[in-house]
Parts: structure tokens; C-alpha cells; sequence
């Protein structure tokens, strides 16, 4: 398997799945849609730790314990996330990020 | 066998950044959301070419099975304010667009230019597969190296449990009134005999 597909482009998929997901994340209206992004940058995470220790370090266990982690907090923040986005619906009536803005001057 | 694994890995990243790409930039908020969906199952399927088949199953149960799930009940719960003409992105999506795009270039250049990896080479007679940790070193090192990450998560997730009913809680005064099972059940034995009292009439009105 390592030899057939170079650590390089598994990094590559990882480097856009990232940037599609700060794109995602920074620029969508819906806060939904910004949480998404968020998701696909932690994806992204995960498929980098997960191919350095399948390339670098396959006896070593830390890559996947650390994926775990990060997959932990990952649905914790999904979680208080989503309960934050129906909060703000109910007291504004909006989802849309650029519509909450009462610490504005 | 390695033009095998490298035709399933162009798929599976194509598949990957495109249903990506869909996510973000598709008008409709569950289209996004079940676009969303596929790029998990396509991330699992590359852990499954990695070879790691537990992060695999990990990541469609908790990705798939909890967090889409997760998105798609806050977007069932705030649907229709999100109505089809309003606008997709910010107003100044362009810059975050150039940052993006900077921050690809500038992560691309070094990885492909000038890095090289010491990759370890595979010992033994050829053919024999490498070793590799699996589960079970990664049960033994979630109770011993990994012990007090595993405690600290575990405390997190119930801080999170707790957070999001805490934030998500309605207020009493707001909230519409759930009956208790025993108003319930007093209603139903109301409705009953209510009921019992206009059948006898029926029945007198048929047998006239």
C-alpha cells in the first residue's frame, strides 16, 4: 500500500479537504453550514495523523489513539455547537451568522 | 495490484473533494448537509485504503451515525428561516476565497518541493505485510499510556452533554405545555366517559 500511493498526495487530499473546509467555515451565511465547515477541517486532521502513522510510524499506535481524540471532541463541539445555532434561532430568529451581531457598536 | 490501489485512491479523492466542494457551495442547506455525508463515507473508505479499519468504523459511527444526524435535527429545527433567496455566502467571500486558496499554496509548496519523508523500509522477504499496531495495542494504550487523555475526554463529553441541554433549554414560561402522564391519563378517563355518555344516545337514536 505504501508504495503504491505516495505519503505526498494522501497529504494533498488532506491539504484541500482542509482549505475547502475553512472556505466553508468562513464564508457560508448559515451557521449550519459554518459548523460543516469546521467538520470537514477536522476531517482533514484526521486523514493527515492517520496517514503520517501508516507511513512514518506503523508500529507506533499514537496516530489512531490521537484520531480518536480528536473525533471526541469533534461530536462535543458538534454537539454544544448545534444546541448554541438553536439558541440563537429562538432569541433572534436567524441562523445567519452576519445577522447576529448585537456586540457590534 | 498497485494500479488497483492507485485508480481506487483517485476515486475515492475525487469523490472526497467534490462532495466537499458541494458542501459548501450548494444553495440548498440539506443538500449540503447529505453532500456532507458522502465526503464521511468517502474519508472512511481512505482510512479503509490506510488500513486503519478501526478509525474506518469509528468514523462512520460517530461522523455518519451521530453528527450528521446531529446537523440534520438543527436544520429540521430552524428550517424555514433559511428561505431560498437569500444570499449563500458572506459579502466578502472572495478574501476568505484568496485566503484558502494562500493557505493550499502555501502548505502545497513545501510539502511537494524539497520535503522528503524517511519513510522506513520494509523489512523481510517481500510480500510479507509490515507491522502494524491495531486495536489491540490501541485498547492497552487507552489504559495505560493513554489513561489520563481518556479520563479527560470522558469528562468532556459529559461537560458537553450538560452544556448543550443547558444551552438549549427552554425556558417554562416559553415552552408549550407537555402534559405529565398522570394529567394525561385523568384527560383520557375524561374523554372516556364522555364518550360512554354519548354512545347510550346513539344507540337510542338508531334503535328509534
Amino acid at each position: 500500500m505504501t508504495r503504491a500511493i505516495p505519503l505526498e498526495a494522501v497529504l494533498v487530499v488532506a491539504a484541500a479537504l482542509f482549505c475547502i473546509g475553512l472556505f466553508g467555515a468562513l464564508s457560508r451565511r448559515n451557521l449550519v453550514g459554518v459548523l460543516m465547515g469546521v467538520e470537514l477541517m477536522l476531517n482533514s486532521v484526521n486523514i493527515n495523523l492517520v496517514a503520517f502513522w501508516r507511513y512514518l510510524e506503523p508500529q507506533n499506535i499514537t496516530g489512531p489513539a490521537f484520531t480518536i481524540f480528536i473525533i471526541t471532541v469533534a461530536a462535543a463541539e458538534a454537539a454544544v455547537g448545534l444546541a448554541m445555532i438553536i439558541a440563537i434561532y429562538r432569541n433572534w430568529d436567524t441562523v445567519n451568522a452576519d445577522s447576529v451581531d448585537s456586540l457590534k457598536g | 495490484m498497485d494500479l488497483l490501489i492507485q485508480i481506487i485512491f483517485g476515486l475515492l479523492a475525487a469523490l472526497i473533494i467534490g462532495a466537499a466542494m458541494m458542501v459548501v457551495t450548494v444553495r440548498n442547506i440539506i443538500h449540503s448537509a447529505l453532500w456532507l455525508i458522502t465526503s464521511f463515507f468517502g474519508v472512511a473508505a481512505l482510512y479503509l485504503v490506510l488500513e486503519a479499519e478501526f478509525i474506518a468504523v469509528v468514523q462512520v459511527l460517530v461522523y455518519v451515525g451521530a453528527i450528521a444526524i446531529l446537523i440534520l435535527f438543527a436544520i429540521m429545527l430552524t428550517r424555514h428561516i433559511s428561505s431560498e433567496g437569500e444570499r449563500l455566502l458572506t459579502s466578502r467571500w472572495w478574501l476568505t476565497a484568496i485566503v484558502a486558496l494562500g493557505l493550499f499554496g502555501a502548505v502545497l509548496l513545501p510539502t511537494l518541493a524539497g520535503q522528503t519523508w524517511n519513510i522506513p523500509l520494509p523489512t523481510g522477504p517481500a510480500g510479507t505485510p509490515a507491522p502494524l499496531s491495531g486495536v489491540e495495542e490501541l485498547g492497552r494504550e487507552f489504559v495505560g499510556q493513554f489513561l489520563l487523555q481518556f479520563e479527560v475526554a470522558g469528562i468532556l463529553l459529559t461537560v458537553a452533554l450538560i452544556g448543550a441541554i443547558v444551552i438549549a433549554f427552554e425556558e417554562r414560561s416559553r415552552r408549550r405545555r407537555v402534559l405529565t402522564l398522570s394529567e394525561e391519563y385523568t384527560l383520557r378517563q375524561r374523554q372516556q366517559a364522555t364518550a360512554a355518555k354519548q354512545a347510550p344516545v346513539a344507540t337510542a337514536d338508531v334503535a328509534d
